[in-house]
């Protein structure tokens, strides 16, 4: 497969308290037409900062160095009308809470086909455009509803405005971003159904971001998972589930909290970090009950072992021990 | 732990409660309807035990903390705490008063419930003046005692919310809460917002809270594997009824109620299939 999306050597630096710091380092992965990448992880691990430097939509001040190519073309870059064209034809973008991004005093009609009549379609032609793609996320009554206003809809009907708006022009790339983090879970189930079904039948590539390794277990094709502003491991979903690789993907499995059985957690120490936080060598270090003197001396590179890939030096004497149930850590 | 129900004497007990909110319409309520969020609840909550709600929006758990802490009037039915049962109508401040030493509630996000300015060991420190008469000797040495309690040591006691992390700010909204001495906790979601390592922390927390001061809980929670660990019971709402309850282990394992299994179903897990679960739902026309 050729890859759609190739992230090589991310960096990127935001303005915290008046000084730049690092937030992202060395970030690297591909994503392939029609799949769907995960990108796990807990507070300030840094993957709402990846999928917005592949927008080229970081907050004011914010720096990205490395290379990010969607298609061949160099993302970062791009400039004027070669950006806007980028975001605009390339990218579908889906946000946690659609009633902070979609403008409360205009119909939902305006909404949709803002990126279609921006491109100089005619507002007959958007609207029935608006229409169809209202049908693909299970809206039948579209005629009806571009003249609704955002507050006369649920929350799951709202997300799915936001995804049909997002497919407006037929993006190749989705970046999803905590989609269905604010939603029930049986709303939950009907957007991921919705998204499925979507990436089936257009070879949509989705990037899909979440705190919520069993969602991205269940419904990506590879996962990345992100540790204070550096990936830690990327397998398959199924692999990573079943024999995770770094102690920190193990350890977070283990925290989450059992349905079947009643015990006690076995909660990780301490409060993730970010980048900027984290002390020199390997960043979880402080927080892994496997770690010897020799993980606080470099920061691990990415490195392939077994099925995927891995950034901890003991990777391979830790197989399978970090999945047993002793010692377990408790904050 | 064990799963055995925790003997004790009823600390909590209602019984029919209803509410009804009425919506829209004009400005001179012409056009309203009314929309019943709890029907006909009943419940006992036994001395150190601890009872789930679950149920996802509009099922009306929250609402049921609210009239359990008096946030809301019922329009019917009857809440007893201790033996002592509730008046609907008003109420004097220091009723109001003895009402905080008997249940408490924690919300979701301890961020917008804490005051930016003032400092953790001021904020538990203005609990115990509210409700109890010690000196500051007295209060010094409580105020220290709870803090341990939640896991916070002197640096956090001197900080302001902003300087804490999430984890931290749940656990100085638990220690507040805790500071009134009450009977009940009230825990509204209380763990959702947090990262999953710092929520299985929380968990553990509330678990050793519970069997060193056998304070009672009632948990409102989406999140059906925290109410399999932090309670005996489940009660499961759907548009404000009680459709399935009964003890939480045997519930989870074998649900009797088709929203209980589709509840159930919507987790998240490998070989989940969203699509046949969304069109289950469309049949069975749950929502």
């Amino acid at each position: 497969m050729t890859a759609l999306l190739d992230v090589h050597d991310l960096q990127v630096h935001l303005p915290v308290d008046g000084k730049l710091k690092p937030i992202l380092s060395s970030v690297s992965f591909s994503i392939a037409e029609g799949e769907t990448l995960g990108l796990v992880g807990e507070s300030g691990s840094g993957k709402s900062m990846t999928a917005r430097a592949i927008a080229r939509l970081l907050p004011p001040g914010g720096e990205a160095a490395g290379e990010i190519r969607f298609g061949g073309s160099d993302v970062l870059a791009l400039g004027g009308s070669e950006l806007r064209a980028y975001r605009a034809r390339s990218l579908g973008m889906v946000f946690q809470d659609p009633r902070a991004h979609i403008n409360p005093v205009r119909r939902l009609g305006d909404f949709i086909t803002e990126s279609l009549r921006d491109a100089g379609q005619p507002t007959e032609a958007a609207n029935e455009r608006a229409i169809h793609l209202l049908s693909e996320v299970g809206l039948t009554d579209g005629g009806r509803l571009l003249g609704q206003f955002p507050h006369e809809m649920s929350g799951g009907m709202l997300q799915r405005v936001m995804i049909a708006a997002a497919l407006a022009n037929e993006p190749k790339l989705l970046l999803a971003d905590e989609p269905t983090t604010a939603l029930d879970v049986s709303t939950q189930a009907e957007i991921m159904a919705i998204l499925l079904e979507l990436r089936r039948e257009h070879r949509l590539a989705v990037l899909f971001i979440t705190h919520d390794l069993e969602l991205a277990a269940a419904t990506c094709d590879r996962v990345c998972v992100m540790y204070a502003g550096t990936i830690v491991e990327i397998q398959d979903a199924s692999a990573l589930f079943g024999a995770p690789l770094h102690p920190y993907t193990s350890a977070l499995l283990a925290s989450r909290p059992d349905i079947s059985v009643r015990q006690r957690a076995q909660a990780i120490p301490g409060r993730p970090l970010s980048l900027f936080e984290a002390p020199p060598g390997c960043s979880f270090a402080p927080r892994c009950r496997f770690a010897v003197e020799d993980c606080l001396a470099d920061r691990p590179d990415l490195r392939p072992v077994g099925p995927g890939r891995v950034a901890c030096i003991r990777a391979e004497e830790l197989d399978g021990a970090t999945r047993g149930s002793e010692g377990s850590a408790d904050g | 732990m064990d799963e055995t129900l925790v003997a004790g004497a009823t600390i909590l007990e209602v019984e029919g409660l209803s509410k009804t909110f009425h919506v829209g319409g004009t400005w001179r309520g012409r056009g309203r309807v009314g929309v019943e969020a709890v029907r006909n609840l009943s419940l006992r909550l036994p001395q150190g035990g601890s009872i789930g709600l679950v149920g996802e929006s509009g099922s009306g758990k929250t609402t049921t903390a609210r009239l359990l802490v008096g946030l809301e009037r019922p329009d019917a039915g009857t809440i007893r705490i201790a033996g002592r049962e509730r008046s609907l109508g008003k109420v004097s401040a220091s009723e109001r008063r003895r009402r905080g030493r008997e249940i408490q509630m924690v919300f979701q996000d301890p961020y917008t419930s804490l005051d930016p300015r003032q400092s953790v060991a001021e904020g538990v420190d203005e609990v115990l003046r509210f409700h109890f008469s010690l000196d500051s000797r007295e209060r010094r040495a409580r105020i220290e005692e709870l803090l341990e309690q939640v896991g916070l040591g002197e640096r956090e006691a001197r900080a302001l919310p902003r300087g804490l992390s999430g984890g931290q700010r749940q656990r100085v909204a638990i220690a507040r809460a805790l500071a009134a001495a009450p009977s009940v906790l009230i825990l509204d979601e209380a763990v959702s917002a947090l990262d999953v390592s710092i929520q299985a922390q929380i968990l553990n927390l509330l678990g050793d809270i519970r069997e060193q001061t056998q304070v009672s809980f009632i948990v409102v929670s989406h999140d059906l594997a925290v109410v399999r660990q932090i309670t005996e019971e489940t009660l499961v709402m759907y548009k404000g009824d009680v459709v399935e309850r009964g003890e939480t282990g045997s519930l989870l394992e074998q649900p009797n109620h088709p929203y209980t299994r589709m509840l159930l179903d919507s987790i998240p897990r490998i070989g989940w299939e969203p699509e046949r679960i969304s069109a289950e739902r469309r049949a069975a026309d749950l929502g």
